[in-house]
């Protein structure tokens, strides 16, 4: 039952047609958990003991560095199953994730360092966590730039899901780096087995947060992947249809 | 499974499975590398290197900083609840550095065991809190905290 789902969504014209009635729900609850979230942060919560309203920016950080490492399991799943089961739309939601990807890692190392400047004192030191987080953003750009690299779609894809199945081990560094090493960047306040180290108040909004960054991915990576395998299958039976129908 | 998947998962399996262990080595044999400070029992038992610059971690104990009057100098003293090393240190100290915050330094000893710090970086704990519920916690209130 759920391998014949999977085979159905690897079917082109099924991952289009279903994308695309997906999409306008997504958004919809993308821009509501948006807009509670950043009302929540900016406006309900209270202001930290120690840093007053600074510690506001933790509603774009933290949810920012999740996705970095969120994007990027998808991204080494996707491409296990193109590699095992050669399935095209694993290859495209691999390539198109990361753009994403890199984006978000490279939100969560600015506005750490806007962060660390005032707080710490320095806008960067090369402490595990932070190297290991800057290490994913050189991941993420070289995904990309060996996916470029190649004419070859089919083999480009094959060759950048090897390369993000090998920077898979970085993912546990990063976020156990706080543990294993005495860093400056602080230990987990919420991925961890304790209770949640912040007050109610202020996780609901992070937690929303959180949950309005992943579906702006999902929105994000599913138009991308719509249009690259349009693209793709531009010369395909079911592309011609669906330009047809819409013509007429 | 077909066969052929079956070996390519296989085959991707022993890749990452591979590149775990060999990276695992790595970062045990760099673990003192990647300590990005050492605590003041490490000092105190001579395992900070002594002619080149390296980091202290450590909480301000209450109560010993003290400023000059003239310059920017100031004295404090860093624990890890086992043992203390008096800083030196001449400059702006960041908004986190207080009495009982964790903060790293970075400088080298000088021969009396004095830490003489070239920057000072306040480390900042996973907890976050609305004033009240800090003030309730602690039973003195700390002078920060505004009315």
């Amino acid at each position: 039952m759920i391998m014949r789902f999977i085979y159905q969504l690897g079917s082109p014209p099924y991952f289009y047609a279903l994308s695309g009635r997906l999409l306008p729900w997504l958004s919809g609850l993308c821009f509501i958990l948006f807009a509670a979230g950043l009302y929540g942060g900016l406006v309900l919560a209270p202001a930290d003991y120690q840093q007053g309203d600074s510690f506001r920016i933790i509603y774009i950080h933290v949810p920012a560095a999740w996705m970095s490492l969120f994007v990027y399991m998808i991204m080494a799943f996707s491409g296990a199953m193109a590699l095992i089961w050669r399935i095209k739309i694993a290859e495209i939601i691999l390539i198109n994730s990361a753009h994403i990807g890199a984006v978000f890692t490279f939100l969560a190392l600015v506005t750490g360092s806007i962060w660390g400047k005032p707080m710490w004192g320095t806008w960067w030191v090369w402490d595990a966590r932070l190297t290991s987080e800057l290490l994913l953003l050189f991941l993420y750009l070289g995904i990309i730039a060996l996916y470029s690299a190649i004419d070859d779609k089919r083999k480009a894809a094959r060759a950048v899901a090897i390369l993000a199945l090998v920077g898979v081990v970085n993912i546990p560094i990063i976020h156990y780096s706080v543990e294993w090493w005495s860093t400056l960047h602080q230990g987990p306040t919420v991925t961890k087995f304790d209770k949640p180290s912040i007050d109610t108040r202020m996780l609901i909004p992070l937690l929303l947060m959180a949950f309005a960054y992943k579906f702006l991915y999902a929105i994000v990576v599913l138009l991308r992947a719509r249009n690259d395998l349009l693209w793709r299958e531009r010369r395909s039976q079911w592309v011609a249809t669906l330009f047809s129908k819409e013509g007429a | 499974m077909h066969p052929l998947r079956k070996r390519r998962l296989i085959l991707i399996l022993v890749m990452v499975s591979g590149i775990a262990v060999a990276t695992g080595f790595a970062l045990v044999a760099f673990n003192q590398n990647l300590m990005f400070f050492f605590t003041p029992s490490d000092v105190k038992a001579g395992k900070a290197p002594s002619n080149r610059l390296f980091r202290m971690g450590g909480m301000v104990v209450d109560g010993s900083v003290k400023k000059s009057d003239t310059s920017t100098e100031v004295w404090f003293d860093i624990t890890d609840n086992e043992k203390t090393v008096t800083v030196k240190y001449n400059g702006i100290l960041p908004d986190l550095f207080r009495e009982g915050q964790g903060i790293i330094t970075k400088g080298k000893l000088n021969e009396k065991g004095e830490f003489i710090a070239e920057e000072v970086l306040a480390k900042h704990d996973e907890n976050y809190m609305p004033p009240e519920v800090a003030a309730t916690m602690k039973k003195k209130k700390p002078a920060y905290i505004k009315e």
